[in-house]
């Protein structure tokens, strides 16, 4: 009889489990098909989309069109550049939080985050002309700084909250064996951390990688990532549907293969101290 | 002899390689829509003519205007030529913020852009920017259903028949709409479809003491009107539609009229993507008897940042695309029906486009649009569909974000225009109007 409760139990636990999962994902799913549909039918009702004909015309269009690969690479190296930046800058400033705690460390990581909270547009102007004055406008380098120092809160948070279930009597030992701070940084915490790290440096791509108000305010045409490249197939006049779908297709596929293979990393470190 | 030879050649090649050297690459940001995007795939040409590389910027329309408007305020230079609209250039004209076009080059022929467009696009009487192509509004029906309605659409026909042929065509058990009009919240979505309906009603935004008039009878007739017909002959959710959901509606043969831009007579014309191409005829945009139609103007034109270092490429730019050498170009490659349209004169005295069925009615609603006479009493904005003025943008999404809130039932209109009074008026104090 329990067993008979517990199946029914678990059956119902997948049934809801895959209606989230399929409500989750159809945007994505109908973005796919749409990529596959001349812009006629693209616009048509859901079942006359279903049932027209296939093509790859929107591909070979934004192909065409676009300059793909220079987005892409773009992207990549704004994505990488800024979560190795970034972990850089927060491995330290977690270790510090995690292991020499402060009176203020508590206020310092609530401020950090409050920053997450102001809207970005408020501070595009100041950005802006910093930018402008520094000579970075609309370069890949300019982009890392700012997607980096934009990510950095959570960089650090997750680190912290990671560092924190290091004992830290094993850094102790590792200080009585006469390892100074750089070794034991290197040596000690961060080989402990990898898990936490490699899945804040996940998240953190991913985030980069999504990222579409700086990225689309502070480039033109050289720095440009695939953000861009998909702002430029949308219309307030036209059918764009399907050739939009395409190049979103196209820029959300690397990331998305990405996931896949990571998602066992990505969902330990994200679950990482969740339960004690 | 031979020394001036000699000088003679070196200074050739000096001035040659002087030559090379200044070929410039050019960034350009532009708005993605189908004549945008045929120029790009043209500019080979103009970089064969000129020696100068183009790098495109291609960004949809709101993202591209906050894109460029942080730019040009902060002199950031990451533009040498930018696409603009009739609401821009007045005003950054104005703030000196754009390169005059008053030096553009005799073969150019700068008489022959349409006055209309020539008008909007220049400040004191100086031409900030050069039309790359130019719209007004229309009425688009099906003939079909005009007919079997038992109704013939006059050219230029009145708001009463419109309401009338609307309820007539409705056939809601095979979802058709009588008609399909812009609703969705925004300055230049439904914002700028109710500014122009207005203004055939008799309404204007302010009064010459720039007071807000969203308190007056006719701005209460132009949404009372607006709001029963398209209850009664509208499609559900009309709301939340603009020019793409309408376009969509149409193409799949559920509007009986639809009233929006001209360059959309391209695309319902077109069979590959619309069901109804061969039984769509046009009209000028209604009136209501009182002097002033209810069309809009609008070109997106190219213009030059004050400060970029590449100004005479820009110049080279700019004449190439908006020229009748560009228009040929299109026609030779594309075909007639593919040339961008509004902007210059003798386009609609070339034999070859006269036989495009829209191109007629697209020129006599530019001409039957006056952006300095918009409306009935007297105004003190430039402007059809929108008042040139800074404010006007921020002002005009709250108020239509109001009044589309009406549209859908979420409060009466007369609740929209009090909030919209006053939502106005207290605008303009804040910015030293009143």
């Amino acid at each position: 009889m329990a067993r008979a409760t517990s199946n029914r139990q678990k059956l119902i636990t997948s049934i809801i489990a895959w209606a989230a999962a399929i409500v989750i994902f159809f945007p994505i799913l109908w973005i796919i098909v749409l990529s596959f549909k001349a812009e006629g039918d693209a616009i048509r009702t859901p079942l006359g989309v279903l049932t027209s004909s296939w093509t790859l015309d929107s591909y070979a269009v934004v192909q065409d069109r676009s300059d793909y690969l220079k987005h892409f690479f773009n992207s990549v190296i704004v994505a990488v550049g800024s979560t190795l930046l970034g972990i850089l800058v927060a491995v330290p400033a977690a270790w510090s939080m995690a292991f020499v705690p402060s009176k203020r460390t508590r206020g310092i990581l609530m401020w950090m985050l409050s920053t997450k909270m102001l809207p970005a547009v408020g501070v595009l102007y100041p950005i802006y002309l910093l930018f402008i004055q520094l000579g970075i406008l609309d370069s890949r380098t300019g982009l890392v700084i700012v997607l980096m120092l934009i990510n950095l809160p959570i960089i650090v948070w997750m680190l912290y909250t990671y560092f924190r279930e290091i004992p830290a009597e094993i850094l102790e030992a590792a200080r009585m064996d006469g390892a100074g701070m750089r070794a034991e940084l290197l040596y000690v915490l961060t080989p402990m951390a990898i898990p936490g790290i490699a899945s804040t440096m996940l998240l953190n791509v991913i985030l980069a990688w999504n990222e579409a108000f700086w990225t689309l305010n502070l480039t033109a045409a050289k720095a440009a990532p695939l953000t861009a490249f998909i702002a430029s197939y949308s219309s307030p006049e036209g059918l764009f549907y399907a050739k939009l779908s395409a190049a979103s297709v196209m820029a959300i596929a690397p990331i998305l293969v990405m996931g896949w293979f990571s998602q066992k990393q990505l969902v330990r470190g994200l679950t990482f101290g969740a339960v004690k | 002899m031979q020394l001036t030879k000699f000088v003679c050649t070196a200074t050739a090649a000096t001035l040659l390689a002087c030559g090379v050297a200044q070929a410039d690459t050019l960034t350009i940001a532009t708005v993605n829509n189908g004549d945008m995007i045929r120029m790009q795939g043209l500019t080979d040409d103009f970089t064969a003519k000129t020696g100068h590389k183009v790098e495109w910027v291609t960004l949809e329309e709101n993202v591209l205007r906050q894109r460029v408007t942080t730019d040009i305020t902060t002199k950031g230079g990451a533009f040498d030529i930018m696409t603009i609209g009739m609401y821009e250039t007045p005003i950054w004209g104005k703030n000196g913020w754009l390169v005059p076009l008053n030096d553009l080059s005799a073969g150019y022929n700068v008489d022959d852009i349409l006055p209309a467009m020539a008008g909007g696009l220049s400040y004191d009487g100086t031409l900030f920017a050069a039309p790359f192509y130019g719209e007004s509004s229309m009425i688009m029906y099906r003939t079909d259903l005009m007919a079997k309605a038992g109704l013939e659409m006059p050219a230029a026909p009145s708001w009463s028949f419109i309401a009338k042929a609307a309820r007539e065509m409705t056939d809601r058990d095979n979802e058709i709409n009588g008609i399909c009009l812009r609703g969705k919240a925004g300055w230049g979505e439904g914002g700028a479809f109710i500014t122009a309906m207005s203004n055939s009603f008799g309404a204007r935004w302010f009064d010459d003491e720039w007071n807000a008039q969203f308190d007056t009878r006719e701005w209460s007739d132009t949404l009372n009107f607006y709001v029963n017909m398209m209850n009664d002959a509208g499609p559900a959710g009309f709301a939340t539609n603009g020019f793409n959901e309408n376009l969509s509606l149409f193409q799949q043969g559920k509007c009986g009229m639809w009233i929006d831009a001209t360059v959309a007579a391209s695309f319902v014309t077109n069979p590959k993507d619309s069901t109804v191409a061969d039984k769509v005829g046009f009209a000028l945009a209604p009136d209501n008897g009182m002097g002033v139609r209810s069309n809009w103007l609008w070109a997106w034109a190219l213009a030059i940042p004050a400060g970029t270092q590449k100004e005479a490429a820009a110049k080279q730019f700019i004449e190439w695309a908006t020229s009748n050498g560009y228009i040929e170009l299109v026609a030779a490659n594309e075909g007639w029906a593919n040339v961008p349209p509004g902007a210059r004169t003798s386009l609609y005295e070339n034999a070859n486009y006269k036989d495009i069925p829209f191109a007629k009615m697209t020129l006599d609603s530019i001409l039957s649009a006056d952006p300095n006479n918009s409306t009935v009493d007297p105004s003190p904005y430039v402007g059809i569909q929108f008042a040139a003025i800074p404010e006007f943008a921020g002002i005009a999404t709250e108020v239509s974000q109001e009044f589309s809130a009406a549209y859908a039932g979420q409060q009466t209109v007369e609740e929209a225009l009090a909030k919209a009074q006053a939502l106005t008026n207290d605008a303009m104090e804040a910015a030293g109007y009143r």
